[in-house]
């Protein structure tokens, strides 16, 4: 039949000649090519020491963001929490009190904010259903764990450090 | 017999033992090496500066392991078939010379466990009983895939050992003796037997991948046609003596050949060493070069597994009886003819 691509090709089966039966050739050459192997540069990446660039868009730890201002981002709508197909993410809400206006942007706020890094599949659909642009994927790797509790990460791996927190830091280490 | 002997034995069978086992360790370290710098990969370099406490790692994960024996399974033999693949793998070096007879604080210690003159045949023994610990630990797993991959290790082994033996035999035309010590002192200087046999050399150097069931001839362990191979059951130490003993045959086939074809510790321009080291160091460098051609076999295998595709079973037994036996003949007829031209006019 002709081929409507024009691209095929047909393969002709032609016996093996002497040297192609005997094999060592063709296994000699292979050997040489493995060799050369030996002395190119290694792809290896040492990951915890080293680790390799990611692209603009990469999708690693989630972070729950603050405002210009310092406060909290996040209402606890729970749309993130609704979005997600792996139902990794939970969170209790709580009204904002007289005196938390500084840390708290709007009345109500989460008191508690879990996710399950382990059911987590970095899909990013969190991100796009919040619509106070509160939680971003913007962090680095999830680091391994022992134990599986320690997968569930709390408001206090995931919220981002307020200005106060990171002035604090940089006096300890000044 | 006199204790002092006693001594010298027990001394040169430890140290070899030792030796036997460091080398089959780091061969597995080795392996992995191998196989990742082929790949432009790094390898294990975790355990240790560049990996090399990564042996002791997986014995001691072997060791700890947990041990499972099936319950259908035959307990004794169960036993049995990784001891006795240990113990195969580790007689054949007692006849491999390792040296010249060494002068140690004035007494004279040959660096060969025993020489007997039927050296070769003595070998060829205890390579035959290799086979029984794949097929004793194949048959009492009492597991199908098991019994398969053993038979497959069986079969394959007879075979090849026919071409082996009859490669052999061309050798034996060349040298006049069964003896290693013998063999090993002819090939004096850069006179290896590699130069009048090199054909015999090739077929017993496939023979000996076939006999260790390596690349591209390991049949007896296929993960996607038999979940494991005569292996499937075992766990814990019993698959690591079955591992360690395949590492073993490798360094002890090594041996072999780089004694019978490539002058063992011969070396060129070695009586000139020996006049100036004297009869202590001297044979020393011999042992020093007989092991680097070792490693350089077990580099060799090792090369050749990460290169090469395996064959099809079928092709296996093609090579070894259509092609092999007939060449191997071929070779022992050729060798004859000339030996005889030659000694006739």
């Amino acid at each position: 039949m002709e081929s409507l691509s024009g691209r095929k090709k047909v393969l002709e089966q032609k016996p093996m000649t002497f040297m192609e039966r005997i094999y060592l050739p063709a296994i000699f050459k292979g050997m040489g090519i493995t060799f050369m192997h030996m002395f190119k540069k290694k792809e290896t990446t040492y990951y915890p020491e080293q680790e390799r660039e990611f692209s603009e868009n990469w999708r690693g730890m989630h972070s729950l963001k603050r405002d210009e201002n310092g406060k909290e981002r996040c209402t606890a709508c729970g749309l993130c929490a609704l979005s997600c197909p792996a139902e990794a993410i939970t969170m209790t809400s709580a009204e904002r009190q007289k005196g938390e206006e500084h840390l708290y942007r709007e009345e109500k706020y989460a008191a508690v904010y879990e996710i399950n890094m382990l059911r987590c599949i970095f899909c990013g659909l969190c991100e796009e259903a919040c619509p106070k642009e509160a939680i971003y994927l913007d962090g680095p790797i999830v680091p391994s764990e022992f134990l599986r509790k320690d997968f569930i990460y709390g408001k206090d791996k995931l919220v981002e450090l307020s200005i106060t927190d990171l002035e604090a830091q940089k006096g300890v280490l000044a | 017999m006199e204790l002092a002997f006693l001594i010298e034995k027990v001394a040169v069978v430890v140290i070899l033992f030792v030796l036997t086992l460091t080398i089959a360790a780091y061969s597995t370290l080795a392996e992995r090496k191998v196989a990742a710098f082929l790949q432009d990969r790094v390898g294990p370099d975790r355990a240790g500066p560049f990996g090399v406490f990564q042996p002791l790692a997986d014995g001691g994960k072997m060791f700890f392991k947990e041990e499972t024996t099936p319950n259908g399974a035959n307990k004794w033999l169960f036993i049995a078939g990784p001891s006795l693949a240990l113990l195969t793998s580790f007689l054949g070096s007692a006849v491999i010379p390792w040296g010249q007879p060494i002068n140690f604080f004035g007494r004279i210690v040959p660096l060969q466990v025993t020489d007997i003159n039927v050296g070769i045949l003595y070998i060829f023994g205890v390579v035959s009983l290799g086979v029984y610990g794949i097929m004793i630990g194949g048959w009492a797993s009492n597991n199908k895939y098991s019994l398969m991959g053993a038979v497959r290790g069986a079969s394959q082994n007879i075979s090849y050992e026919i071409a082996m033996g009859l490669s052999i035999i061309a050798l034996l035309l060349v040298t006049n003796s069964l003896s290693f010590k013998v063999i090993a002192e002819q090939q004096h200087g850069i006179n290896w037997n590699f130069w009048y046999q090199p054909l015999g050399f090739l077929i017993f150097l496939v023979c000996a991948f076939a006999e260790t069931n390596r690349v591209p001839f390991d049949l007896p362990e296929c993960e996607t046609e038999l979940i494991g191979g005569y292996n499937t059951e075992y766990s814990g130490f019993k698959m690591g003596a079955y591992m360690f003993a395949e590492y073993i045959n490798m360094f002890v086939s090594s041996a072999v050949m780089a004694t019978l074809y490539f002058g063992g510790y011969n070396y060129p321009g070695m009586d000139f060493v020996n006049q100036h080291l004297g009869t202590t160091w001297g044979p020393l460098v011999g042992v020093a070069v007989l092991l680097g051609k070792i490693l350089a076999f077990i580099f060799f295998f090792m090369w050749v597994r990460w290169t090469v595709p395996r064959f099809r079973y079928d092709q296996l037994m093609n090579l070894g009886w259509k092609i092999l036996i007939p060449l191997a003949i071929a070779n022992i007829v050729i060798t004859a003819c000339v030996i005889t031209f030659f000694d006739k006019f």
